[in-house]
């Protein structure tokens, strides 16, 4: 195929005009001998039904979808009003860029200046920026942010993060000279450890580092958590990777978070084998300098009429080069926009409802399945949409009988923590019907007996 | 003047609703909320109804220029026409649906999709290996930075310097200091590119590497790429060569072949995935063979007929995102590379480069050029003559608003000053050009004759010109009732 | 545009004595430079500056640029005003722009700095 608005007569009076004979000619720059003139190899061209055509047979090996799946741990099936994918798919959001010109960029500017606002609601914190690339490297950029506050050397980190954000972490801090801690989680409630905590605060920590609910689906105690950190001067950071929470739980800036940071997938992203996402971040106002990535301000034009506009820019890589706040460009407008049309749809009572269904249909799930002989519940911390079940028998041999009837049973916990031998991390959202979910009560009760 | 469309916030009234849930299909248990810390509400969180919600959206969106709707000429970003086919095939259920943590054996489409682009971005760019996690092409030069570096430290010493060129992108520099590298700035000769004997003075076992954008911002290719990078070597150092202009190489130069270490590709620029807005994008890494084991994790490998996740890869540099990347965006690039083929991506380096060389001809002699040197896929102009009347590159960009176009990418690189930076790509018309440089001359002209209406501009946009100084000395920056 | 009673440095900063007091702000050339001024970050009473040491930056909207102090000294008194105002400096440099107040650790650092006229010469040079 091509996409080329040019017909060879254009092409040969434009060649006259510049004054070369051949489209080769142009590229003399480039010196003869480095020049590429073989082929790339690559397949032939395909029109578009071939293209079609060939992407669903690719498509078709993707079985993930013949199955009933209770996977979450960072990644959560959600329902998606019909006017998220509607609207978002307008070719004036999909096809501009960053709002350099703000005349010409309004309604992407006015949005970024409502999601700002709704992330501030949601997190009851006072600013927020135009979005992160994903939760992980959002935790790596409040963490790089917290330490430019807290000139400090140290960063504990709440084992009960999600692992993939912790690793993340550390790949980001590793060639800037701090160091992580991890704080342990609560062998029984599966809370963080206020004793280890306390314990490895000091003088040195930079910031303290908790996801709620955490890894385990379990929520938190934050304020206590929180209020320790303070008190050694360590900046007190929420991560929140399952963003529906917030319409139901005590938001972060209600427990003395100084940032909060996190996932928005779930507010009308696809699971999309994991991108694109949605990093958000937001905190108290006296950090505005050191919040990196873009924002979005209120001002006037020159007729007094309300506008928006991309502003504080001199601490961006564009302006301050290496002293900047973070190297971040190009983020994830496009996914804070469906963002924006999601929690817009919702609303405070849709949110909460929604919330609270999970919270409903997951702690059916957990005690229908606990009721079974062969599983128990292996944490008391209360739930919100997750859960960790506890197997008597191998968990590999379980989930795999659980494949053979159709079930992805959740995601096996031992890879990241040795020490949850055979347990299991089980998300249930509102799209499973109870009659799915009695389903898995039943496949479990027959693969266990 | 246009009516202002409210913000939603507005438009909140109490009751009002877009979304309605079935009845809760379980048995409920409220006493489940007394062991929880919840929230009482969400104050100014907005209630509106559908309808309100469609109008909204679509008014606001109709106040956007758009590569859909508008000639949009933002030098080194490449704003290309997004195909809709590859929407479509983004938009499939198999790739929607997916969960990341799905056993490998569930999810072979998307694993075998993820190495094929890998392998054709291998040949496109001749290099040996690929990541495609990074998110977006700063994120991509982090990634590649720090594979440098564990090379580096693995030979003993990550050593202490970057050398940047003074054209290069921002996010060049700032990736550097995110790695823990302290950067030097080499200054541009009067070809606009990297002096061999600059670089031969600069280099010392203490920098780690060369970072140099191929063709430069100036749109000009730096000729001498070969030397260069021998003196990189020599010294013990590696290259890596930023690609956000890569559409201007397409089948015409492999960096791979010629002494390039690492590089990074914008799938949002030179593979055509639209921009969103300011992203998604994606920022894939292209490595040689000797960086291969430091690679983020994780690596997608062949065993056999499978595909399979590694993640066990002791010199990995790490994690560098969760799961898989931008998935969807490398779906998109995927569609776009077979639907063109080798004759098609060529094709579009040429008609790049031919559209960029004719608006730089058109324009030459109307507006100051600073370097004359040849140019490839776009050129910088500046503001330089219309200054001498009071008119700077803002107000010839704020003007050119009036005409319908968007404006060039403004005041970069910052080496030309009151820079107008131009990149047409290769999927304009010549309608479109000739449109774009009948509005040039014009505004010349009228810097010229009136310059009081460019500075004035836009006089027919949705809202005039903004106060971008009372924005950032008072920061109004979300709403507060 | 160069008042006589100060000195001044090459990265455009203007130092007026008072006894063992130094007042120090950016120079007319330097706020024109700049252009509309947006903020500044000031430095903590009571910090030990170094000859050449960073006192804070100032912002334009599209431009950041560091001050760097002409002299050594204490920091004992910053302009609150330019939290509020920034505008100042552009609008009076030389007075309710100033920007902070040290006291001097070494007057010898002054016979470093330029004259008025030798300041105009540099600026005329660079403009040239």
């Amino acid at each position: 195929m091509s996409y080329i608005p040019l017909s060879q007569r254009d092409i040969e009076e434009m060649l006259r005009r510049i004054g070369v004979s051949s489209l080769d000619e142009l590229f003399q720059s480039i010196p003869e001998e480095i020049r590429w003139k073989g082929s790339l190899n690559l397949p032939s061209p395909l029109s578009e039904s071939e293209l079609l055509e060939y992407f669903e047979k690719l498509g078709q090996k993707n079985t993930y979808p013949q199955f009933l799946s209770f996977l979450g741990a960072g990644a959560y099936p959600h329902l998606i009003p019909a006017v998220v994918d509607y609207l978002s798919s307008r070719g004036e959001f999909v096809t501009p860029y960053t709002p350099y010109q703000p005349e010409v960029s309004q309604g992407t500017l006015q949005i970024i200046f409502e999601y700002q606002t709704l992330i501030c609601q949601l997190t009851a914190l006072e600013i927020a920026n135009a979005s992160l690339y994903e939760g992980a490297t959002a935790v790596a950029e409040a963490v790089l942010m917290a330490q430019r506050i807290r000139n400090r050397s140290k960063i504990l980190v709440a084992r009960s993060l999600h692992p993939q954000y912790r690793q993340v972490m550390a790949t980001y801090v590793k060639n800037l000279g701090l160091t992580i801690e991890e704080v342990d989680f609560d062998l029984k409630s599966g809370q963080l450890s206020l004793d280890d905590l306390t314990k490895r605060l000091s003088e040195e920590v930079i910031a303290l580092v908790v996801q709620n609910p955490n890894f385990f689906g379990v929520v938190e105690k934050l304020e206590e958590a929180f209020s320790l950190s303070h008190q050694k001067g360590a900046l007190a950071i929420a991560v929140i990777a399952e963003g529906l929470s917030l319409g139901l739980l005590k938001p972060p800036g209600e427990v003395g978070a100084d940032i909060a940071c996190g996932e928005g997938q779930s507010f009308g992203l696809p699971l999309a084998f994991g991108g694109p996402y949605l990093g958000f971040i937001a905190c108290r106002e006296n950090f505005l300098r050191q919040l990196p990535g873009r924002i979005a301000g209120q001002t006037k034009d020159a007729e007094g009429k309300i506008g928006y506009v991309l502003t504080l820019s001199t601490r961006e890589q564009h302006i301050r080069r290496e002293k900047a706040t973070s190297n971040i460009c190009t983020n994830q407008a496009w996914c804070a926009l469906r963002a924006t049309i999601f929690l817009e749809t919702l609303g405070p009572k849709g949110l909460r409802e929604l919330a609270y269904y999970n919270l409903q249909k997951a702690n059916y799930a957990l005690e229908k399945l606990c009721s079974l002989p062969g599983i128990k519940r292996h944490f008391s911390g209360p739930i919100f949409n997750e859960f960790v079940l506890e197997l008597e028998q191998p968990v590999n041999k379980i989930t795999s009988q659980l494949l053979n009837r159709g079930i992805i049973a959740g995601y096996p916990l031992e890879r990241d923590y040795p020490e949850l031998k055979n347990c299991l991390l089980l998300c249930v959202t509102e799209v499973h019907s109870k009659e799915k979910i009695d389903e898995l009560v039943r496949a479990f009760k027959e693969v266990l007996s | 003047m246009n009516r202002r469309e409210p913000l939603i916030f507005e438009l909140s009234g109490e009751g009002k609703r877009a979304f309605f849930l079935p009845p809760l299909d379980v048995p409920e248990k409220r006493e489940i909320l007394e062991f929880l810390p919840c929230r009482e509400n969400i104050p100014g969180f907005p209630e509106v109804s559908e309808p309100e919600i469609v109008r909204h959206f679509t008014r606001l969106a109709q106040t956007n220029f758009c590569v859909d709707t508008t000639f949009y000429p933002l030098g080194s970003c490449t704003m290309k026409y997004s195909p809709k086919i590859n929407e479509k095939i983004a938009g499939l259920s198999h790739f929607l649906t997916i969960h990341p943590l799905a056993q490998e054996e569930l999810v072979q489409g998307s694993l075998e999709l993820i190495k094929l682009l890998e392998d054709y971005l291998c040949r496109i760019t001749g290099m040996a290996y690929f990541t495609l996690w990074p998110a977006a092409g700063a994120h991509g030069e982090l990634t590649g930075m720090m594979m440098i570096r564990a090379a580096l430290t693995r030979r003993g010493n990550p050593r202490k310097i970057v050398l940047i060129p003074d054209s290069a992108h921002g996010t060049n520099p700032s990736s550097a200091h995110l790695c823990g590298y302290h950067v030097q700035e080499i200054k541009s000769n009067e070809e606009g590119t990297v002096d061999v004997e600059d670089l031969e003075k600069m280099m010392t076992d203490e920098v780690a590497a060369l970072m140099l954008t191929n063709p430069n911002t100036l749109g000009i290719f730096e000729k001498d790429i070969c030397r260069l990078a021998e003196i990189v070597h020599r010294r013990g150092g590696f290259v890596y060569m930023d690609g956000a202009n890569m559409n201007a190489l397409l089948g015409k130069f492999r960096p791979g072949d010629h002494g390039v270490d690492v590089i990074h590709l914008n799938l949002h620029k030179t593979f055509s995935t639209p921009h969103g807005g300011g992203g998604p994008g994606a920022g894939p890494v292209g490595v040689t063979e000797e960086l291969e084991p430091f690679l983020p994790i994780p690596v997608i490998k062949r065993e056999g007929e499978r595909l399979v996740v590694e993640n066990n890869r002791p010199l990995s540099i790490g994690r560098v995102r969760t799961f898989f990347g931008n998935f969807l965006v490398l779906v998109k690039a995927l569609a776009y590379i077979l639907s063109l083929g080798d004759e098609g991506l060529k094709q579009v380096a040429e008609i790049a480069v031919l559209n960029s060389n004719y608006l730089r001809k058109s324009l030459e002699g109307i507006f100051h050029l600073k370097y004359s040197s040849p140019t490839l896929h776009e050129c910088v102009f500046s503001d330089k003559w219309q200054r001498e009347k009071g008119v700077q590159n803002i107000d010839i960009a704020k003007r050119l608003i009036d005409f319908g176009l968007h404006p060039p990418t403004m005041s970069f690189p910052l080496i030309v000053q009151g820079a107008l930076m131009i990149e047409p790509t290769e999927t304009e018309s010549k309608v479109e050009l000739d449109a774009f440089i009948e509005a040039m001359k014009q505004i010349a002209y009228e810097a010229e004759k009136n310059p009081e209406i460019l500075k004035t501009a836009p006089h027919r946009a949705y809202v005039r010109r903004l106060d971008e100084v009372a924005a950032a000395r008072n920061p109004v920056l979300r709403w507060k009732g | 545009m160069y008042p006589d009673n100060l000195y001044y440095t090459k990265d455009h900063e203007w130092v007026k004595v008072e006894d063992d007091l130094a007042i120090i702000g950016i120079t007319e050339f330097a706020q024109k430079q700049l252009g509309d001024i947006v903020y500044i970050e000031l430095p903590e009473i009571g910090t030990n500056l170094e000859v050449h040491q960073t006192i804070g930056a100032i912002e334009s909207v599209k431009a950041v640029s560091d001050v760097f102090s002409p002299i050594a000294g204490e920091v004992i008194e910053v302009n609150e005003k330019l939290n509020e105002s920034p505008e100042l400096i552009n609008q009076d440099p030389y007075g309710q722009g100033w920007i902070i107040k040290l006291r001097i650790k070494n007057k010898t650092d002054l016979n470093q700095l330029m004259s008025a006229s030798e300041y105009e010469k540099y600026v005329e040079s660079l403009e040239a």
